[in-house]
């Protein structure tokens, strides 16, 4: 225990060129084990040193592709074939939408494979006790000097030899460097058995009691009140009815709120005899009406009403709703018109509600007494 | 020589489309006079120090420009033909907004004052950096240093412009505010592989400065590296927000590059000029081999003109891949003009900034 088992020997210099020199000289002598240590990086060193090119590159280049193909495989099975809907009319599998994705997690993923590559394979991260580590020769080089360490397990390592060759290069400071004793012989309480005994003991009992709580116990009377219960979910089937809808047409004869069955499909005449426009004439009626004329019914008859269709000649012009037979119509007349259509005017019962209708029909009826005005609209 | 002879030719046969290649040739050599000097610039604003030693190769280069006015003279008598939006369809909207912009005179004095300042700048930095070889004065490089500042904004602004009225304007109805940058990406491109096959292949003959090494090799290899990655990011960049949106008014444009044939030179330009560079300079010794490296600012030299070819054919004919004999002497007159440019300039002159302050940490420059 007593002897101390070589690490290195050390030496210091003043100035770059000096260690470039020097790096350049031991890499000549044939030595492999060696290590520079600066306070900050050295243009040419590499080649001081010759160094074979890191890699660490290959390691960022494997894991950037296969981060680039993860993104892609998963984008394509999630918007392609697990839950599939079309976004801005683009195809289910749309490669532009996923360059930009693919691209950064390409980057991220290469980043951090860089950056945890190089400190796990490289530095051997965990193993955080280093034999240059508190010595006077790495306070020296973390400040203003340049120091290189030659290591005994180098094959050309040889005590007195080495000591001559750093007085040769002019070193200063020529120390040995001894493996810490203590480090060496600490052991690691953390791999006995009766401790990991005990963590897998632990990790078994708590993932029982968890598994039992959450998938048996919240499901036992009579905590599954309210957990499990015969209701509609959004985007399933039911199993209320036997059908498997949830929900319910309404029942046969069954009339809503606010609403009139029309029943005078294909009998406009008998509509024009039997239906009066309900609603009272007033501005916020023909507003409305004015509204939905311009959105509905201009396109083809003309923001007046004189049939001049501004879609060009694209269909034939409807004619003028100025016309006589137009104007002797009733307004339930008309509304028959709107409900059924009439030659390729298609039926607009969709587009527009009842009191829609109505008002369209007074701010129509406005239309014509603007053009053919009676005696008494004067006064 | 062949070159001329078959431009000419193909002028003869085919005026039209001869000028449309004109078009391309001449924003090929504006590519690469303007792009060296940009480099040389941005060498004095950036304070390199690595390139010092074959800045003059730049300087050389950039004389291109001055044959910039000759390569305008065919394009001038075939304007008609070239620009469409010179005779617009009487209720064209699109080109009425854009008349300010889009006439004839405008059009020609941003033409010419364009190059006017580009030969000025051009003039003065070499004036200052050959005075340096034999007066040994540093002043002249504090003074460069501030004629780069002033440059730098018009250069963003001519080589933008130059981009919108020579290839964008060709077809008038399209639009796109990143096509600036995307020419300037192709620009920078352009000068670096210039310059690049050039230093390699005087320096391999011995004929530089002793002391350049792998290592300034390697930085302008990955300089083209980084820009090949800008150009790809800028096109895709254009490309994804165009088909995103899907406005008709926009995609009319990757349309016309998508039928008719020119749909393969399309996926042509996806390998010319982004994989074959990227994969061929992606590693550490294929910036630092000489041969492999010379063998890629080739490529991407041609793949600047293709990319150009791609950017003014298909506007000359829609729907029908235009390729042939005629469009052949067009880039072999440009590799001619900027060989006959660089060897006239540099017959009897320097070829290294030998005066200049910077030139032995330039030299020592080390990865």
């Amino acid at each position: 225990m007593s002897e101390k088992i070589l690490y290195s020997y050390t030496g210091i210099f003043d100035t770059p060129d000096e260690i470039i020199h020097a790096a350049e000289k031991i890499s000549k002598e044939g030595f492999t084990k060696y290590d520079v240590n600066t306070p900050y990086p050295l243009h040419g060193m590499n080649k001081a040193m010759n160094l074979p090119p890191s890699k660490l590159g290959y390691l960022s280049l494997a894991v950037g592709l296969s981060g680039a193909l993860a993104a892609l495989l998963t984008m394509y099975w999630m918007s392609a074939v697990d839950y599939p809907i079309i976004v801005g009319g683009k195809p289910l599998f749309s490669f532009p939408a996923y360059v930009p994705v693919m691209f950064e997690v390409t980057v991220l993923s290469a980043s951090i494979a860089t950056v945890l590559g190089m400190l796990f394979i490289f530095f051997k991260l965990p193993n955080n006790s280093h034999p240059l580590q508190g010595t006077d020769y790495m306070k020296m080089v973390s400040s203003d000097k340049y120091g290189i360490s030659i290591a005994a397990d180098d094959p050309k390592f040889d005590e007195s030899s080495i000591k001559n060759l750093l007085t040769e290069l002019h070193a200063k400071h020529i120390t040995a460097i001894y493996y810490d004793n203590e480090e060496i012989n600490h052991k690691h309480n953390i791999f006995e058995p009766k401790f990991i005994g005990f963590l897998l003991i632990a990790a078994l009992f708590t993932s029982g009691i968890t598994y039992f709580t959450l998938n048996k116990l919240m499901f036992m009377l009579p905590f599954n009140w309210m957990m499990e219960q015969e209701k509609l979910n959004p985007q399933h089937s039911s199993e209320i009815f036997s059908d498997g809808f949830g929900m319910r047409k309404p029942v046969e004869g069954t009339i809503a709120r606010g609403y009139l069955p029309y029943q005078f499909a294909g009998q406009p005449d008998l509509a024009g005899e039997k239906l009066i426009n309900p609603l009272p004439f007033s501005e916020k009626v023909l507003t409305l009406g004015q509204r939905k004329y311009d959105t509905f019914c201009s396109p083809c008859h003309g923001y007046n009403g004189e049939g001049d269709s501004r879609l060009r000649g694209q269909f034939p012009n409807p004619p003028s709703l100025h016309s006589e037979k137009v104007r002797n119509w009733s307004d339930g007349r008309i509304y028959a018109v709107l409900m059924d259509g009439q030659n390729i005017m298609p039926s607009y019962t969709s587009q527009l509600d009842d009191e829609e209708r109505w008002a369209t029909i007074h701010y129509l009826r406005a239309l014509q007494r603007a053009l053919n005005a009676k005696e008494s609209d004067l006064k | 020589m062949v070159g001329l002879v078959l431009v000419v030719l193909s002028y003869l046969v085919d005026a039209d489309r001869a000028a449309f290649n004109n078009v391309i040739l001449y924003t090929f050599i504006a590519s690469i006079g303007v792009g060296s000097l940009f480099l040389v610039y941005t060498e004095y604003l950036s304070g390199a120090v690595w390139s010092t030693a074959f800045r003059r190769i730049s300087e050389f280069l950039s004389y291109s420009i001055y044959i910039l006015p000759l390569l305008l003279i065919p394009v001038f008598f075939n304007i008609g033909h070239i620009f469409h939006w010179l005779h617009p369809e009487p209720d064209d909207k699109i080109l009425a907004a854009k008349a300010p912009y889009l006439n004839i005179e405008f059009f020609v004095i941003r033409t010419v004052a364009f190059i006017l300042i580009w030969i000025l700048f051009q003039y003065l930095v070499t004036k200052n950096s050959k005075k340096q070889d034999t007066s040994l004065d540093q002043n002249l490089t504090t003074k460069n240093i501030r004629l780069s500042a002033v440059f730098m904004p018009f250069f963003a602004i001519t080589i933008s412009f130059t981009a919108i009225d020579y290839l964008m304007s060709l077809e008038p109805h399209w639009f796109s505010t990143i096509f600036g940058v995307y020419y300037f990406s192709g620009t920078m491109l352009a000068g670096l592989a210039s310059v690049t096959i050039i230093v390699v292949y005087l320096n391999e003959r011995g004929l530089l400065i002793k002391g350049l090494t792998n290592d300034h090799y390697y930085s302008l290899g990955a300089l083209m590296f980084a820009f090949t990655n800008f150009w790809a990011y800028i096109a895709f960049s254009q490309y994804l927000l165009i088909w995103y949106a899907n406005l008709p008014e926009e995609t009319f444009w990757f349309l016309a590059r998508w039928e008719g044939g020119w749909q393969y030179i399309t996926i042509g330009l996806i390998i010319v000029k982004f994989a074959v560079p990227y994969i061929g300079l992606l590693s550490q010794p294929s910036k630092m081999n000489p041969k492999r490296l010379v063998v890629m600012s080739a490529w991407i030299l041609f793949a600047h003109y293709y990319d150009l070819y791609w950017l003014a054919m298909p506007n000359y004919n829609k729907g029908n891949l235009t390729l042939g004999w005629n469009e052949l002497g067009f880039p072999i007159l440009a590799v001619g003009l900027v060989i006959l440019v660089f060897t006239t300039k540099a017959k009897n002159n320097n070829l290294v900034p030998i005066g200049d302050p910077k030139i032995k940490r330039g030299l020592d420059f080390r990865l």
